[in-house]
């Protein structure tokens, strides 16, 4: 569905990536991890088009969608959960998800039907519908700004480091989102440093490190990797959130 | 509009509904009836900026060029063309909105400020051409002979006709403006100024929504000059220069950015100071507005708007800015 071939961009002048290729199934749930740094978000920004990509391909359902600005790539169907959540503070909850529809704006019945689907699967967001985004905790904001992507009806929703900033039973609860929105048929990449919940949870997996990629395999596979242990699990006790 | 902003657009709107009135009955302060007309011309020019800065996050410095390009197109019509006025200030507002574009499109494709750098430029690119246009504008010494204002034949002569006309108008952008914010674009707006990149990640389009407020500005800036033009029927470069540009920031500033009561405030409140209660400090005027900056800047964030609002302890809190005016 998603093929990046060897693609290079810069950040600032900085050669973030450095040829990294990758491919997303349909269905599919792929995790990418790194450490910070390794240009996790600078790919992530490439494939949104919020970055400009120097070299190479990014195919989209058989398009190559390089060059191709924000809009339109929210159009073609990639939907972003920003790193940092990044909601719309002083807009209520509901101007939010409006704004997650911003693309289907002409369309309000489409609209209202989303937004009662994604009430139903949140219902503390319905409770929440009046108040000020701003004034939401963490895991609330987290599950309205997957919520906001999801008013897109992305057929590609790409993760950026959802668990960033949260409490560990919280990052447990927005694990179990993204288990079940991909045990409904979803199309994810989700990029995390929590290396083992995330290769926990996905098909496959990639390991980017200083702009390159470095590994990739079944997420089970690379669970037990001797490198991918060595750096990114650790030797100490599971984390709560991986129970 | 919402309904608390319809309360206080009732308020205002009976307020200076029956200013011309109180001001009538109290001596010595009859002429504060020009002030207001002059304050109302200004609050044309700060509505559009108020949403440009409080609302897309940006800062324009020409929006004293914006108001002379009206000023002068409506100018130079009447005044060498025997253009009739009406048809003069459609011109200028299109004028404005033309270069209003070709100055933001570049200058807002860019994440940051500059806009402010570019209308920077522009504003004194174009207080040039003013001065040095010598055939078309008159140059330093002014431009004379233009008509005043009639309505179906009907001259607009008194000043208190032209309170009404201009604060009819004022009402009417202020309308417009609050239709704009409470819409989809202004939805986005708010949106952008919040979380640029998560806006983008949306669909909005960021640049095409900046371009367009910041070029609503110009247009309301241009029409401002226009009957700034015919009411005062004389025309200097020196009302069109940067200091200028840096007043109108400063209006918007001092009342409060994210609000567009905020910016009517502060403009009326800073139109009576500078024509009125700062008249003594002559050239230091410079240094009185630093100082109203500074203080605004440090003590009132939110402006004077967020003090009337809830009360001078509330303005510093928290609360008040995730309760922005929407």
């Amino acid at each position: 569905m998603l093929t990046l071939k060897s693609i290079h961009t810069y950040y600032g002048s900085i050669h973030a990536l450095k040829g990294v290729s990758l491919h997303v199934r349909p269905g599919e749930t792929v995790a990418l991890i790194g450490a910070n740094g390794a240009g996790k978000s600078t790919l992530v920004s490439t494939i949104c088009g919020l970055v400009k990509l120097h070299k190479g391909t990014v195919e989209f359902q058989g398009r190559n969608i390089a060059g191709f600005s924000p809009e339109d790539i929210v159009r073609e169907g990639i939907a972003l959960v920003p790193e940092g959540r990044q909601i719309f503070s002083t807009l209520t909850v509901e101007a939010n998800l409006q704004m997650g529809g911003f693309i289907h704006r002409h369309n309000s019945r489409q609209m209202a039907q989303d937004m009662k689907r994604v009430y139903e699967r949140f219902p503390i967001l319905r409770q929440r519908s009046q108040q000020l985004a701003g004034t939401l905790s963490g895991g609330e904001q987290q599950m309205l700004a997957i919520s906001r992507a999801l008013m897109a009806r992305p057929k590609l929703l790409i993760m950026d480091e959802p668990s960033m900033g949260l409490a560990p039973l919280v990052i447990k609860e927005i694990f179990k989102i993204i288990r079940e929105l991909r045990e409904e048929g979803r199309t994810i990449l989700l990029i995390e440093q929590n290396a083992r919940a995330a290769l926990q949870i996905s098909d496959r997996g990639y390991v980017l490190e200083t702009g390159k990629m470095v590994l990739q395999g079944e997420g089970a596979m690379l669970l037990e990797h001797r490198e991918v242990k060595r750096a990114y699990l650790g030797k100490g006790a599971k984390q709560i959130w991986e129970a | 509009m919402r309904t608390t902003d319809r309360w206080i657009f009732t308020v205002v709107f009976l307020l200076i509904a029956v200013f011309p009135w109180l001001v009538g009955r109290i001596s010595g302060i009859s002429h504060y009836i020009e002030v207001m007309i002059f304050a109302g011309i200004f609050s044309l020019v700060c509505l559009g900026l108020s949403l440009l800065m409080g609302y897309a996050g940006q800062i324009s410095l020409a929006q004293a060029a914006f108001f002379g390009i009206g000023a002068y197109t409506s100018g130079i019509l009447t005044a060498r063309f025997d253009w009739n006025p009406w048809l003069a200030m459609p011109v200028g507002a299109v004028l404005a909105a033309a270069v209003a574009w070709i100055v933001g499109v570049p200058a807002l494709r860019l994440r940051g400020h500059y806009l402010a750098m570019a209308t920077l430029g522009f504003g004194v690119i174009v207080h040039i051409v003013f001065s040095e246009e010598v055939e078309w504008t008159g140059g330093p010494s002014g431009m004379v002979d233009i008509p005043g204002l009639a309505i179906a034949g009907w001259r607009i002569s008194s000043e208190v006709q032209w309170y009404y006309l201009i604060w009819g108008i004022v009402f009417l952008a202020l309308l417009f403006s609050f239709h704009i914010l409470h819409s989809r674009v202004g939805r986005a707006l708010r949106a952008i100024h919040e979380e640029e990149i998560a806006a983008e990640a949306m669909g909005v389009p960021t640049a095409r929504y900046k371009v367009q407020i910041f070029v609503f500005g110009a247009v309301l800036a241009a029409i401002a000059g226009s009957f700034y033009t015919h009411y005062v029927t004389f025309l200097s470069p020196s009302s069109f220069n940067l200091m200028w540009s840096i007043r109108f920031v400063l209006m918007v500033m001092v009342g409060g950015m994210q609000s567009l009561w905020g910016a009517l405030l502060g403009t009326v409140l800073l139109t009576f100071v500078g024509n009125e209660w700062l008249q003594v400090f002559a050239d230091f005027e410079v240094l009185v507005y630093g100082a109203i900056l500074l203080v605004v800047a440090l003590f009132l964030p939110q402006g004077l708007i967020s003090v009337l609002r809830r009360g001078p302890g509330g303005a510093r809190s928290s609360v008040s800015r995730l309760g922005g005016e929407g």
